[in-house]
């Protein structure tokens, strides 16, 4: 409970939270607020922000509701980051747990093949997947989560590493555990740590991903997402920019809130790294 | 108290502690004296405020901690009120400072000589060269063989005692008033230790430097100091001559951490049983690192042929330096590491040739307890839970295993109401005694101790050496008992292996190996203990 108040006294990771609350509580209240479809067409296109009523924050060129779709967006990409970054860390785990208990041969495998990832740009690959496997939600989601996976992978085998000699894992060997509930129950515990702070700088990574592959068009259009409506927007970039900018800051925000809560999240639980 | 006029008087000096701290101050109202050409010892078990004094002086404190009174004079000046830029120049030039682990006290990507020099370097305008030969002449003073090859060398080329010798010579390349020494020969083998602690009194002597030297060992200070300090919680409760202190202790607490000296002199021996629990025979362990194809890889041998019996309910001291092979001969027995060669036979089963899954089902028949207090428990679980994991794994249900974990705890003398506690909420001893019973909680027939005392202070050693030689009693354990410490080993142990260099020197019963060492090499052990004319007269003195 000490990590509780040592988060709480940071004002930045508060800060952090309180975005990322308003960000979520956006993605529940879409439904209520905008019950109609937020790609139906609702009024003339390209409406400036706040000057009708009825669109608070205007319309884009293909007049839908930009305020509409920041909030569905929002869902969307909370979606995104939160699945793929699940799908990411728990690769990332698994891959890094075993390379890093065992060792050998088993070490080199598994590392040669996360340099192999790694060696790729993620985007290029993750354009690859999306070309290959098309663009619905869920492929554009599982690709983030598998080209986002090496980095952890690296952290939790270079944790498993300094913690896999320690004596209470020999402790735990003399009394006669198997590896598998040694990896998972008691070293694994220890090494958490770094790889949840982690998790949230692949979740802002995985937001922008998701936006970039939009941006592109190459995320599923079927779906209101900030990207795609900063891609749409791009048609209209030196007269109407709000079209791109609108979304473009709410992206901004999302991401700088998951970022603080991870810093935050970091100086509570590693509490000696704080300052250094 | 010395007629000589005083190189560093504390006056009242307390040093306050951030909230949430054990308590409101580190140092309350310390007032001690260093004369020039005197060494004094300053005692107190972990937690005294022995180092933080150490830190005071020289304005090295954590930023949280603040003096809050008091004054230190050295020199005619008040550090306490000294700038930044005073204490730069104080700090190498006037008061020097030497560190328990010379390892992380060193540059590792700097030489040694370099690190030397970088002291005239910042302090003086001498040239190069001459910098050059003072740096020489300043490793031949701490005697380091071949100061040339050592200037050159990075510090992980040098030993451990070697190392410290460097530091030594950095701490005094300026010829400083006052040698402030954290603990320095804490973490180096007896043997070592006594040669750095008779280099010190030899430095100190030839060149008159006032010495405050910092250790928790009552041994260390009947080697070398003239007068003593004693802390505890932060207060000084008993100073005087080295003499008056050791032999006439005053105050309870002094007389307390006096008894708890082990007296190095075994036990009247106990009758052993004529049947052997274990019988190791000819066990070898070597290390191959690097190297390709075969080439060019090193080859360590860390245990060489070891054999040695254990009778049934007897404890078999194994005693060594570092680098000896007896941690790798007790990880081999608890087959934590695979024996290359040699058989290890508990209750007629071979356990160097049973394969790992065998062993995993066997393990409670012999168990180990580490050395590491805090870092052989795991710290996200309850110390219930860890007492009793080992009975979980072999099947026993839950709740029963937890209760009986519960029971253990008594057995060891710990609360049974604190088994909902994190390890971290424990002191060293307490811990001890969770990973001792953690051991126990499997009954296992042979209990493989690693260095179980080394990581505690005295009077906690003294508990828990007091509960193991009554555990070993109550439950008929047979016990073998890895230390560096002879004083330790002398205690307990019925018999004893003496290990060097893999091998096994000397066996026999502990009397003998004590009263009448063979081997030259146990003889050096023995003779190295620091203070061991006060530990053998100490030891009548109990009687």
């Amino acid at each position: 409970m000490d990590a509780v108040k040592r988060y709480f006294r940071s004002p930045a990771a508060v800060a952090g939270l309180i975005l990322l609350v308003i960000v979520i509580a956006m993605a529940i209240s879409a439904g209520f607020l905008y019950p109609r479809d937020p790609l139906a067409l609702a009024g003339r296109p390209l409406i400036w922000p706040f000057s009708n009523p009825r669109f608070l924050l205007g319309t884009d060129n293909s007049g839908r509701d930009i305020a509409a779709q920041i909030f569905y967006g929002a869902r969307i990409s909370l979606l995104i980051g939160g699945v793929a970054t699940a799908i990411a860390i728990l690769i990332g785990i698994l891959v890094g747990a075993f390379a890093g208990y065992y060792g050998g041969w088993v070490d080199n495998v598994l590392m040669r093949i996360t340099e192999a990832f790694q060696t790729l740009p993620n985007f290029v690959l993750l354009l690859v997947l999306v070309a290959v496997f098309g663009s619905t939600l869920t492929t554009v989601t599982i690709a983030v989560g598998v080209v986002s996976w090496p980095a952890p992978a690296r952290l939790t085998r270079a944790e498993f590493l300094s913690l896999r000699n320690r004596e209470f894992v020999q402790a735990g060997r003399t009394l006669g555990m198997k590896n598998i509930q040694l990896i998972f129950g008691e070293i694994l515990p220890n090494a958490l740590p770094p790889v949840i702070v982690y998790a949230s700088v692949v979740m802002a990574v995985a937001i922008l991903l998701e936006s970039a592959l939009a941006f592109l068009r190459l995320s599923d259009p079927n779906v209101a997402s900030w990207g795609n409506l900063i891609g749409l927007g791009r048609d209209v970039l030196r007269v109407q920019w709000y079209v791109s900018a609108i979304p473009g800051i709410a992206i901004l925000v999302t991401v700088l809130a998951v970022s603080l809560v991870g810093q935050g999240l970091n100086d509570a639980l590693n509490p000696r790294l704080k300052g250094r | 108290m010395s007629e000589t006029e005083a190189i560093l008087s504390l006056d009242r000096l307390s040093v306050r502690l951030p909230r949430g701290a054990d308590r409101t101050h580190a140092l309350s109202d310390v007032s001690l004296e260093i004369a020039s050409n005197e060494i004094l010892c300053v005692v107190g078990e972990s937690g005294s405020g022995k180092s933080m004094m150490a830190n005071a002086v020289m304005r090295l404190l954590p930023n949280e901690v603040k003096i809050d009174g008091g004054r230190v004079m050295f020199e005619g000046r008040d550090l306490c009120a000294a700038t930044l830029a005073e204490m730069r120049e104080v700090r190498g030039a006037g008061i020097a400072m030497i560190f328990q682990e010379p390892m992380t006290a060193l540059n590792p990507l700097r030489t040694i000589g370099d690190q030397i020099a970088e002291m005239f370097s910042i302090h003086t305008d001498l040239s190069k060269a001459e910098i050059g030969d003072k740096v020489l002449a300043l490793l031949a003073d701490v005697r380091i063989p071949d100061p040339k090859v050592a200037a050159r060398a990075y510090p992980h080329e040098l030993s451990g005692g070697q190392r410290q010798r460097a530091m030594i010579a950095m701490a005094l390349a300026l010829d400083p008033k006052l040698l402030i020494a954290d603990e320095p020969t804490t973490a180096l083998d007896v043997t070592t230790q006594a040669q750095i602690l008779k280099l010190i009194r030899d430095l100190q002597q030839r060149r008159k430097t006032a010495v405050m030297f910092i250790t928790h060992d009552f041994g260390v200070v009947a080697e070398i100091a003239d007068r003593v300090v004693v802390m505890q919680h932060g207060v000084i409760v008993e100073q005087g001559t080295a003499r008056a202190v050791l032999h006439h202790p005053q105050h309870a607490y002094t007389k307390q951490l006096i008894a708890a000296v082990p007296p190095l002199k075994a036990p009247p021996p106990r009758a052993l049983a004529s049947d052997n629990i274990l019988t190791i025979t000819d066990v070898s362990k070597t290390y191959r690192t690097g190297g390709f194809l075969g080439r060019g890889a090193r080859v360590t041998p860390a245990v060489r042929n070891v054999s040695f019996n254990l009778p049934r309910g007897a404890t078999l001291g194994i005693v060594g330096e570092s680098g000896s092979g007896k941690s790798t001969l007790a990880r081999c027995i608890v087959r934590l590491i695979d024996p290359d060669r040699g058989s290890i036979v508990l209750d007629g089963n071979d356990w160097a040739k049973m394969t790992r899954e065998k062993v995993r089902r066997e393990t409670r028949h012999i168990q180990m307890v580490f050395q590491d207090p805090f870092g052989s428990l795991n710290p996200r679980r309850k110390a219930a839970e860890l007492v009793a994991q080992g009975p979980i794994v072999h099947g026993t249900p839950r709740p029963q295993a937890i209760a009986d974990a519960k029971e253990l705890f008594s057995l060891v003398g710990l609360d049974p109401s604190s088994a909902d506690r994190y390890p971290h909420e424990f002191s060293g001893g307490q811990r001890q005694r969770i990973g001792l019973a953690r051991a126990l909680a499997l009954k296992p027939d042979v209990l493989v101790a690693d260095e179980p005392v080394s990581a505690l202070d005295v009077s906690v050693q003294a508990q828990v050496l007091k509960l193991l030689a009554e555990l070993r009693a109550r439950l008929g354990l047979s016990i073998v008992f890895i230390t560096h410490d002879l004083r330790v080993a002398a205690q307990i142990c019925d018999l004893v292996a003496v290990m060097k260099d893999g091998e096994v020197v000397e066996y026999g019963l502990a009397g003998e190996v004590f009263g009448n060492p063979q081997h030259p090499y146990t003889r050096a052990l023995l003779d190295s203990i620091p203070g061991g004319e006060f530990a053998r007269e100490h030891a009548t003195e109990a009687v």
